[in-house]
């Protein structure tokens, strides 16, 4: 990047590969990564658009084939209200990858919104890293819980039920899990900062929005990208844990962590209900990983290409 | 290095307060009123006495500066009586919990045992099988035991405590019945007999834990071994005719040892956090699950109280980790 002579704007090279290309050739020889995002892409296919196949509505209260095991009409069974579990499954697959992705969305915009400001401005960089460091020494999850109890009844009754619990657990999961990408981020502009290409769009009198958008951004942009993959990881993780300890979603808007937590109940009579929902979590969570372990070689020049 | 450790230790302070302030500013929101369990045919006016007693329509700061000298002032003092027999604590007010009605203190001694017996043995049991596993995958790189160790770790990563503690209790105590899947903390251990019950009921939850932290760390030893081994002073030492043994287990493993013993030191909170779920799924009546019932119970002062002492565990091992590093590797110097 700083041996390009660009006089003017020079156009991006439109003929050739770019760079993703790169990224993806590298991508593809990590067997496990690719593996990993089969294996998620599979999930997130099955959740979205397995209800249109599978058209049992996930609420229907079919009492009289309560419990049943597996069978044709009902390959996972149905739970102690006769509802159709892999109907639910799907549902509440749903609603746990849309958690997990908008968390990761709030947590990675707001880690790298701090994280870049903190390494580019040296002014807030005390009061930014003092901030990160404070949240880090939070006890989170239990924070967290009380952050749930407590605004739940409020949220709720402005949002309705569904709605208020999402917009809680993701905005809750989002400002407690940014305190990493904001601290990778600021390291990165840090060493960015001294580059010579920063140093030539200073001389020629860059201001420091544009800076940052077109300079600092764009090369900071894999780490960001590797930690918003296993950002997705850990916030479906907490969603179902806080849904496991009964302060998530309300159980007629099943998540994954719910079903579980539901299926405890029943633990002694039919312990095969546990499995499904904790395996999806298991699988996501081991596919997510395994993506954010590729991209993160396969965005690194370095390793590229070798 | 003495220097620095008080300096920090100083540092330690203000955070602290501050961290207690806002645990306390967010439970200050809390709807819920603690005499709402309280019988109806109480007279408004004696009502409104306990809540003067219990000094609920006190404003916010007041409340918090109150808190803060039971926890800094009188807790401490309270201690010291104990331990000593001396009076000086006598006739100040402690914390009290709204759901036990009892000094906070008492009852979170009473849950410390139960805690520190599953948690800590089970942070024991993950460290003393991870580093091993981490040696060796480094020293035999991308063997089959390599590839175990990794999927292993990887599947440690991926399968949450609460996933993982209730598929135990599937196999180990319904399937086979082998193990209890609740916690007995009534048991009194004082023959054979009862140790044996006391060890196969502590089984399940120090598995699960020590499950995620062997994943961790042999990931972290394995990597700080394979930085190590290509270092110019282990050709040196093998150059010099040493044994494997000793050029891996002497020369490697105390270099590799150093970032390792730091996130061990600051995986200690981190496991009281997730003790919580374990706690609960396998009903050990330790500080995870108080804190749980108390949040259920709306049960302040014991929220506040734990949240806080968490909050000084993560500081303080935060602390440690730092001056372990600066002990261990004599290129760092903080002075």
């Amino acid at each position: 990047m700083t041996d390009a002579p660009a006089p003017a704007r020079a156009k991006p090279d439109t003929s050739g590969r770019s760079q993703w290309w790169d990224v993806w050739d590298q991508f593809k020889t990590h067997k496990g990564a690719l593996f990993g995002a089969a294996v998620f892409l599979f999930i997130v296919l099955a959740v979205t658009l397995g209800p249109l196949v599978w058209t049992i509505e996930p609420t229907f209260i079919d009492i009289r084939a309560r419990n049943s095991g597996a069978s044709l009409a009902h390959p996972f069974g149905t739970d102690q209200l006769g509802r159709d579990i892999l109907a639910r499954m799907m549902a509440g697959g749903q609603v746990s990858i849309a958690v997990g992705l908008t968390a990761m969305l709030i947590s990675v915009l707001l880690g790298a919104f701090i994280g870049v400001l903190a390494g580019f401005f040296r002014k807030l960089d005390g009061f930014l890293m003092g901030l990160t460091n404070l949240f880090l020494a939070l006890p989170l999850l239990p924070l967290l819980l009380v952050m749930v109890m407590l605004f739940r009844e409020t949220l709720a009754r402005s949002f309705g039920p569904e709605m208020g619990t999402f917009i809680l657990i993701v905005s809750a999961i989002g400002i407690t899990s940014w305190m990493q990408t904001a601290r990778i981020v600021r390291g990165e502009v840090l060493a960015l900062k001294e580059r010579e290409f920063v140093l030539a769009a200073r001389s020629i009198g860059t201001p420091s929005r544009r800076m940052i958008l077109r300079h600092i951004l764009p090369n900071v942009l894999s780490p960001i990208m590797v930690s918003a993959t296993l950002g997705i990881a850990t916030a479906i993780i907490t969603e179902s844990a806080l849904s496991f300890l009964g302060l998530g979603f309300p159980p007629d808007f099943p998540t994954w962590g719910r079903l579980l937590f539901d299926a405890v109940d029943y633990l002694q009579q039919y312990p095969e209900r546990v499995f499904w929902p904790g395996l999806a979590i298991s699988l996501t969570v081991l596919s997510v990983n395994y993506i954010g372990d590729g991209l993160r070689d396969a965005l690194d020049p370095r390793i590229r290409g070798r | 290095m003495l220097t620095f450790t008080f300096r920090r230790l100083l540092l330690a302070i203000p955070t602290l307060l501050l961290i207690s302030l806002l645990i306390f500013l967010l439970l200050d929101l809390a709807p819920g009123d603690p005499l709402a369990f309280q019988p109806l045919t109480i007279p408004p006016e004696v009502r409104q006495k306990m809540r003067d007693a219990l000094g609920l329509d006190a404003p916010g700061y007041v409340r918090y500066l109150l808190w803060a000298k039971q926890f800094f002032w009188v807790e401490p003092l309270h201690f010291i009586d104990w331990m000593f027999g001396t009076n000086f604590a006598q006739g100040m007010q402690r914390i009290i919990s709204w759901q036990f009605r009892a000094p906070v203190f008492d009852i979170i001694v009473q849950r410390l045992p139960q805690t520190l017996w599953v948690v800590g043995l089970a942070y024991l049991v993950g460290v003393m099988i991870a580093l091993p596993i981490g040696i060796i995958s480094a020293y035999r790189q991308y063997s089959w035991f390599d590839q175990v160790g990794t999927f292993v770790s990887m599947i440690g990563f991926s399968v949450p405590p609460f996933f993982s503690g209730v598929l135990m209790i599937v196999f180990f105590a319904i399937m086979l019945p082998w193990f209890p899947s609740i916690y007995d903390t009534t048991l009194v251990v004082d023959d054979f007999s009862s140790f044996g019950q006391q060890v196969r009921q502590m089984t399940l939850p120090v598995m699960v834990l020590a499950l995620q932290t062997t994943a961790q760390l042999s990931r972290f030893m394995r990597a700080s071994m394979l930085d190590n081994l290509n270092h110019d002073y282990v050709r040196t030492a093998r150059a010099k005719g040493m044994t494997e043994k000793v050029v891996v287990l002497v020369h490697v493993l105390r270099n590799s040892m150093i970032p390792v013993v730091t996130v061990i030191a600051l995986g200690i909170p981190s496991i009281f956090g997730g003790a919580i779920i374990t706690e609960q799924i396998f009903k050990v009546n330790g500080l995870g699950q108080l804190l749980i019932t108390a949040i259920y119970a709306n049960d302040l002062p014991m929220v506040q109280t734990l949240a806080f002492i968490f909050a000084v565990l993560i500081v303080l091992c935060n602390l440690i980790a730092d001056v372990l590093y600066g002990l261990l590797d004599p290129r760092i110097r903080y002075d």
